[in-house]
């Protein structure tokens, strides 16, 4: 497979956090590839690296050791302002909504839109809109964070995160704070819409309920990831 | 033009996130105002203080004035020879010269009969003084002995002598223990010096204090003929006069009497300071409303990067902020400003007033404290980590 088509390519990845004595390995020659569109599962027990590796995917964190390609660009050793602007290609989503409180929930949708460059703000504003209305909120425009439900503000997190038209979508537990019912509408959903904008799909999640909605799932234990064929 | 207007808007972040909290922007622009209304009183006093120094300096009819070397200011005049007024009047350029003594006297209140420092002018009902037509009419008045005018915006300490006479009762009273009786009112106002004023004729002057050495005078009224280059003129007359007289033109002799409370007062150091403690206040009010706006909004600025922008546009979210805090701060203390200005000029009857001097540097006070304090907030933003939301 050529390099090009993949959304994410890594290669022996290892990471440390601490220093001297209290230096402890959390990813441990980690490789892991996601084609372009691809929706993938990552589970594994708490404490065992997962968020780390989301983080580094995301250019949120510096790499140490090994390489991490994202949109065939190389993280190792990239400057803050690269990984500032790789990280406008990517759309991620939190545990907690993490919406801010002072916006509305339109204008939560639209500080993603805003990214978009060379678009006038009644454009992007009917983007924010638009995707508000495709996660089935286009009663809710007006309301602030803490007028909707936990469900609703976590699907107002997934329409800011692709309102910026991420080509790589990162989730990190987004179903932890929901219930089953919610959490699974929710999970659908994303992976309907990613699919529409072939967008690829990285979620960390304990939810056992959720599994199904993946291409492939992948397993993490102390710091090694296992492919399970799905 | 437009179209690039509609392409860089974003979402007001900065005024959103004011707005949405109405408690801490009411906080905040409390303390703004507070601050702007402080320095609005501690300047506008200081300024008042010497504007109302020199508030009958102001309104003599003169072009050059003499003092006495030794005079410090309005409150401690010394005397000169009169003669050397006389012989100013031998430039050609010279139309005419008023003679004035100047004392600060007892007034008795007629009413209370408590006493009170005033200050008297004494000169010859003849001349002119003021350059207030309406004087000279009243002037001859005190050709008769024993009349004085009363100033009847004077404090109210000296009694009610203007509502007396306006009444058409005869208001007498005693000055330095000898009787004179109120002839007629003029306006002058009080200044920091003295707190009432009157006028009388030079006889009667004399006749209050007896032992005034004859032929001496406190100050000498030059007037110049049209045309003539007043400051030339005082530096000509100041070298051919003999050092016992400081030649003045009027503004000399105004800032003469401002510099003396300025420079030879501590009430320049105390109102700036004043002044100062608004802005320190002001700037730690600010600090602390934004400092805990941006601690309490971390997380979500840290989303904000985690999304992609860039760490400049969120710190210009925190400027616009104290921006908009800067401006909503300041309307309110303009006109809280203008309204205990008026209440000042009707208590103390200073001449407390807005200028646009004040008014730009008050607002720039206010802005040089919002952003500095928003410039140490920020640092705190710094610490947003976009890899610790997760």
């Amino acid at each position: 497979m050529e390099t090009s088509s993949l959304t994410i390519d890594i290669q022996a990845l290892s990471h440390w956090y601490g220093k001297g004595s209290t230096r402890r390995q959390v990813l441990q020659g980690v490789d892991l590839q996601i084609s372009a569109g691809e929706v993938v599962l990552l589970t594994g027990p708490s404490g065992c690296g997962k968020t780390t590796l989301l983080t580094l995917i995301g250019a949120l964190r510096k790499v140490q050791e090994g390489d991490v390609e994202v949109f065939g660009q190389q993280l190792r050793g990239a400057a803050r302002g690269q990984r500032q602007r790789l990280r406008r290609r990517i759309g991620m989503i939190f545990q907690g909504h993490n919406l801010l409180r002072c916006l509305t929930a339109e204008q939560n949708v639209q500080m993603g839109a805003d990214l978009l460059p060379n678009l006038g703000y009644r454009a992007r504003r009917d983007q924010a809109r638009e995707w508000l209305r495709s996660v089935g909120l286009e009663d809710e425009l007006g309301k602030l964070p803490h007028d909707l439900s936990g469900g609703q503000k976590q699907r107002v997190a997934i329409a800011r995160a692709l309102a910026a038209k991420p080509q790589l979508l990162l989730a990190d537990e987004p179903t932890a704070a929901l219930d089953s019912g919610t959490g699974r509408e929710v999970v659908e959903l994303l992976k309907r819409l990613a699919r529409e904008q072939s967008c690829s799909v990285l979620m960390v999640t304990h939810d056992p309920r959720i599994l199904d909605v993946a291409d492939r799932l992948v397993r993490m234990e102390d710091g090694r990831l296992y492919q399970t064929i799905s | 033009m437009i179209q690039a207007f509609w392409r860089k808007r974003r979402i007001p972040l900065a005024s959103l996130m004011l707005i949405r909290q109405p408690v801490r922007l009411a906080v905040a622009l409390a303390g703004i105002s507070f601050a702007g209304i402080l320095m609005f009183m501690q300047l506008g006093f200081r300024d008042g203080l010497f504007d109302a120094s020199v508030t009958v300096h102001r309104l003599f009819d003169a072009d050059i004035v003499l003092i006495s070397p030794r005079s410090t200011s309005s409150v401690s005049m010394a005397g000169f020879p009169r003669r050397r007024l006389i012989q100013a009047m031998a430039s050609p350029e010279v139309e005419g010269i008023t003679p004035v003594h100047w004392n600060l006297l007892l007034w008795r209140n007629p009413e209370t009969l408590g006493t009170r420092s005033i200050l008297a002018l004494g000169f010859e009902p003849g001349h002119p003084l003021f350059t207030d037509p309406t004087l000279a009419e009243k002037a001859k008045l005190l050709t008769q002995k024993g009349r004085v005018l009363f100033d009847e915006k004077s404090r109210a300490e000296f009694g009610p002598v203007a509502e007396w006479f306006r009444e058409g009762r005869t208001v007498e009273s005693e000055i330095n223990g000898k009787r004179v009786r109120v002839a007629g009112l003029i306006g002058l106002g009080a200044s920091f010096g003295a707190d009432g004023n009157l006028l009388t004729s030079s006889e009667t002057f004399l006749d209050l204090i007896p032992n005034t050495p004859s032929g001496s005078i406190e100050v000498g009224l030059v007037r110049l003929k049209p045309g003539s280059d007043a400051e030339q003129v005082a530096q000509r007359l100041q070298s051919q006069l003999p050092d016992d007289v400081t030649v003045l033109t009027k503004q000399g002799f105004i800032d003469f009497e401002q510099n003396y409370w300025r420079t030879s007062t501590s009430i320049g150091f105390i109102f700036t300071l004043g002044a100062a403690m608004g802005f320190v206040v002001g700037c730690v009010i600010v600090y602390q409303v934004l400092y805990s706006d941006v601690s309490d909004h971390l997380p979500e600025y840290a989303t904000l990067m985690a999304m992609g922008y860039k760490l400049n546009s969120l710190l210009g979210v925190v400027v616009r902020e104290g921006l908009l805090l800067a401006l909503f701060g300041y309307l309110p203390a303009y006109a809280a400003g203008q309204g205990l200005y008026l209440l000042v000029r009707n208590a103390t009857q200073l001449p407390v007033a807005m200028n646009t001097v004040r008014a730009v540097s008050v607002f720039s006070m206010i802005l040089i404290m919002c952003m500095l304090s928003a410039g140490l907030a920020m640092r705190r933003l710094v610490d947003a980590d976009p890899a610790e939301i997760f």
